[in-house]
């Protein structure tokens, strides 16, 4: 209470009643300015996704036509041109990093939270966190040091092994995360009735984790479908129609990045249609995946760590 | 205070009395499973441990327990927290093992033959025991039948679906909540109420027709509904399966045990015939804790 307000409240000689209500005021008055400042705090936090959003869809749709996903990239200067190479060739890199990212990670996970302490698990926790942390274009010189340089050329292979590497330690930890959230008398119940130890890491304790297991994939695979610097000496790029994963493939951030530094205009405005397109690949594999996977008992989905 | 002679049927005013429920009481529906039961043909096996000790790394759960678990009885486990009496009840599965840094010493010994032997696997062990911990634990993402059957299928049990289903509705009948779900067998088993959820782990521990049952505090999470079914349950069980039963409750002790193992501080103190330790115990930190001097 500020000075003047208490020689006023004493002066006024009021009732305890009034002193009271006076302080209550000062608190709703508080309580409402707090209340203010988080809303505009979640507004601003909201702003940049609004305003990146908001952007894409200005500068992309412009270029949203239907040979905009069927054709392949024309040269400068010529009329029309798509990215259809580029959307066929990130699903291709995601579908080999997936390949090499999600069973590996998942198997790490498991063993990070089924052998909490053990020597290895520290060690392999700790490389894992190392991992994650690592430049993603550190990863795609390691790729094309490991598979580009042996098979003497640029590979889709080599890109989806380059984002295998960034998937890994993100889907570790998140799954480790997860089964950790098991409680440990699910397993033993399952012990009890006799199921083997893998049978009830991956029957019971994989299969409760589930559903938190697969938003953490989901935000692997989005993370690894956005990344360029990997792809820029591994998957290489190109602008021909190929599926092929011992040959150059295209990728829409490729692309972008070779639209966005080109001096054409309506290169330039492809590039934002590829952006909006890549955005809206992400969320579609999203949603597809969460549809897959989705638990049977969609209203209790949090119940297996109730109680 | 105990009243081990009532009649299991004492459940059927609080069950629909239609008639087709009248013979669903627990006790009849058992004898039903016991005829058509030829595998297991009425017997029931003891348990006996010899010089037990379990440990979590340096601090020793159990010390030295030597006691019978007689055949087709119920035997109850009592004693204050930290006692002793769930490590002691784990290691009758070889559930104990599995916690990181747990130790086994001494060997227990069912129908005579050690399961600690050398060359004894510990899940064909578990595969004939039942057990049920203290708070419900329905697989989530099962089905409320699939529960049920879950330790059928672990034996690789191929019954045709006709048995598979009579199976599952036997033992939800004995444990009371066939009318409960029977119209939702596929349903979620989270949305049962705890109560029920329990009863189906029950169920889920019986399926595979154990000769042994395993009871850690079944219904410490209980409402007192739920926990009369239980106990009623396991009452009606005698004489079939060898039940040990965990309890911080002596009154449940009292109504359900034909025998009652008090511990304390790891240390096995007094074995008996439940009235007798009740009324009269031998040793005097029995009598300090039946009396409620202390726990």
């Amino acid at each position: 209470m500020t000075v003047p307000d208490a020689a006023r409240t004493a002066g006024a000689a009021s009732s305890r009643a009034l002193g009271a209500t006076r302080a209550m005021q000062r608190r709703r008055r508080a309580g409402s300015t707090m209340t203010v400042l988080i809303w505009a705090a979640a507004g601003l936090s909201l702003l940049p996704l609004v305003l990146i959003a908001g952007h894409l869809l200005v500068g992309g749709v412009r270029v949203l036509t239907p040979t905009f996903f069927t054709a392949l990239p024309a040269p400068p200067g010529v009329a029309g041109g798509g990215v259809a190479n580029g959307i066929a060739g990130t699903l291709v890199l995601i579908a080999l990093a997936s390949v090499i990212g999600l069973p590996v990670g998942l198997g790490a996970g498991l063993y990070l939270a089924e052998h909490r302490s053990t020597r290895l698990a520290t060690i392999v926790r700790y490389l894992s966190d190392v991992l994650s942390g690592l430049p993603s274009i550190v990863l795609g010189i390691f790729a094309w040091e490991v598979v580009v340089r042996p098979s003497g050329q640029f590979s889709a292979l080599a890109g989806g092994f380059a984002l295998g590497m960034i998937m890994i330690p993100l889907v570790a930890r998140a799954t480790e995360e997860m089964v950790r959230l098991v409680p440990v008398a699910l397993s033993e119940a399952a012990l009890a009735l006799g199921f083997t130890r893998w049978r009830t890491s991956l029957s019971i304790v994989l299969r409760t984790a589930l559903p938190g297991i697969v938003t953490a994939a989901l935000v692997a695979v989005a993370r690894v479908a956005g990344e360029t610097a990997p792809l820029l000496f591994t998957a290489f790029g190109t602008p021909y129609w190929s599926l092929r994963v011992d040959q150059p493939i295209a990728a829409l951030p490729l692309q972008i990045y070779n639209y966005a530094m080109s001096p054409y205009d309506d290169w330039r405005a492809q590039a934002w249609g590829g952006a909006l397109v890549l955005i809206v690949l992400v969320l579609v594999i999203s949603m597809l995946a969460r549809r897959a996977t989705r638990s049977r008992f969609a209203s209790a989905s949090g119940g297996a760590v109730n109680d | 205070m105990t009243d081990v002679s009532r009649p299991v049927t004492a459940s059927a005013p609080s069950e629909a009395g239609s008639a087709a429920r009248a013979h669903l009481t627990p006790a009849v529906a058992l004898r039903a499973v016991d005829a058509a039961e030829d595998t297991r043909s009425g017997s029931a096996v003891p348990i006996s441990t010899h010089g037990l000790e379990a440990s979590y790394g340096s601090v020793r759960a159990v010390r030295e327990a030597t006691l019978t678990f007689t055949a087709g009885r119920v035997t109850a486990i009592i004693g204050p927290s930290g006692c002793g009496k769930s490590t002691l009840l784990r290691c009758l599965n070889r559930l104990h093992e599995t916690v990181p840094s747990a130790r086994v010493r001494g060997d227990v010994r069912i129908g005579g033959e050690s399961i600690y032997a050398a060359g004894v696997n510990a899940i064909a062990v578990r595969r004939g025991i039942g057990f049920v911990a203290q708070r419900p634990t329905p697989f989530p993402t099962m089905s409320i039948r699939e529960n049920v059957v879950a330790g059928l299928q672990v034996l690789g049990i191929r019954a045709t679906g006709s048995e598979l289903d009579d199976r599952v509705e036997e033992v939800l009948q004995r444990t009371g909540l066939w009318n409960e779900v029977a119209d939702r067998l596929d349903g979620n088993p989270m949305s049962l109420s705890g109560g029920q959820q329990q009863r189906l782990c029950l169920a889920r521990a019986l399926a595979p027709a154990p000769r042994v049952l395993l009871l850690d505090e079944p219904t410490a999470a209980l409402d007192p509904g739920s926990t009369q079914r239980i106990e009623e349950l396991v009452y009606a069980l005698r004489g079939d399966v060898t039940v040990v039963i965990v309890t911080h409750n002596m009154q449940q002790a009292a109504r359900v045990s034909d025998h009652t193992a008090f511990m304390l501080a790891g240390e096995l103190v007094e074995v008996g015939p439940t009235r007798l330790l009740f009324t009269a115990p031998v040793d005097r930190r029995t009598e300090a804790y039946v009396t409620g001097r202390f726990g």
